[in-house]
């Protein structure tokens, strides 16, 4: 299980390939690899988005990133799991979060790679404040997890 | 005998500061600090509270050295 919040640009399928590769001898018996990638878009709420700072709470962040990954690792049968959050400044396109988890069964790495993403998106302490050609904005909300409460 | 607190994202640009210092009381809480040092009773809709990096509720009673924090709804990922 690792954490990792990182202050530059990160790759995230180089992430996923430098942890599988650590796994070892271990991945003969993972038949599952589930990842999810957030990246920053261009536009929100109707206006387009040039830059965003990323701001995050040092100590609490970390802590609570990793108790969400530790639990997700005793309510499912995970061989392993990571996370990886950007922090500070931001363009369009650059990857913002992995999550990955690695189990033996679909199963439980699709339902847990999700569980953990909506954890984060509604609990762990960061901030995203956009830069747009109308000036400097907080994000009030995250967009639901649901595709059914979703709206563009 | 002092606690440290902590503004994070837009309620430190409304409170117009990131870091406070404030001495301990005993009996303090969560909310009484926040009345202290914005003059306020509520927090702003949404608001979260944390105490040594913990969520916590606004009644939680504060110990000497603790660390409590305010931030608005959080937005990562």
């Amino acid at each position: 299980m690792r954490v990792l919040i990182r202050l530059e640009a990160f790759d995230p399928f180089a992430e996923i390939r430098i942890h599988q590769d650590a796994l070892g001898a271990r991945c003969t018996s993972i038949g599952a690899l589930a990842s999810f990638i957030g990246s920053m878009r261009d536009f929100n709420d109707g206006e387009s988005v040039e830059a965003m700072t990323l701001e995050h709470y040092p100590g609490m962040t970390d802590k609570h990133l990793e108790r969400i990954a530790a639990e997700a690792i005793s309510k499912w049968s995970l061989d392993d799991l990571l996370i990886v959050h950007r922090v500070g400044e931001v363009r369009p396109g650059d990857p913002i979060v992995l999550v990955a988890t690695w189990s033996a069964h679909r199963a439980h790495a699709f339902e847990s790679c999700r569980a953990v993403m909506e954890a984060l998106k509604s609990t762990a302490p960061f901030w995203k404040k956009e830069q747009s050609a109308s000036g400097a904005r907080w994000v009030a909300n995250n967009t639901p997890g649901s595709s059914a409460d979703f709206k563009q | 005998m002092s606690i440290k607190v902590r503004f994070f994202a837009s309620l430190a640009d409304s409170v117009g500061r990131r870091e406070a210092e404030c001495p301990h009381v005993p009996g303090m809480t969560v909310a009484s600090v926040w009345l202290d040092l914005t003059g306020s009773e509520l927090l702003p809709d949404g608001a979260l509270c944390a105490v040594n990096h913990d969520y916590c509720t606004l009644d939680q009673v504060l110990s000497d050295k603790d660390e409590v924090a305010y931030f608005p709804p959080v937005t990562g990922g």
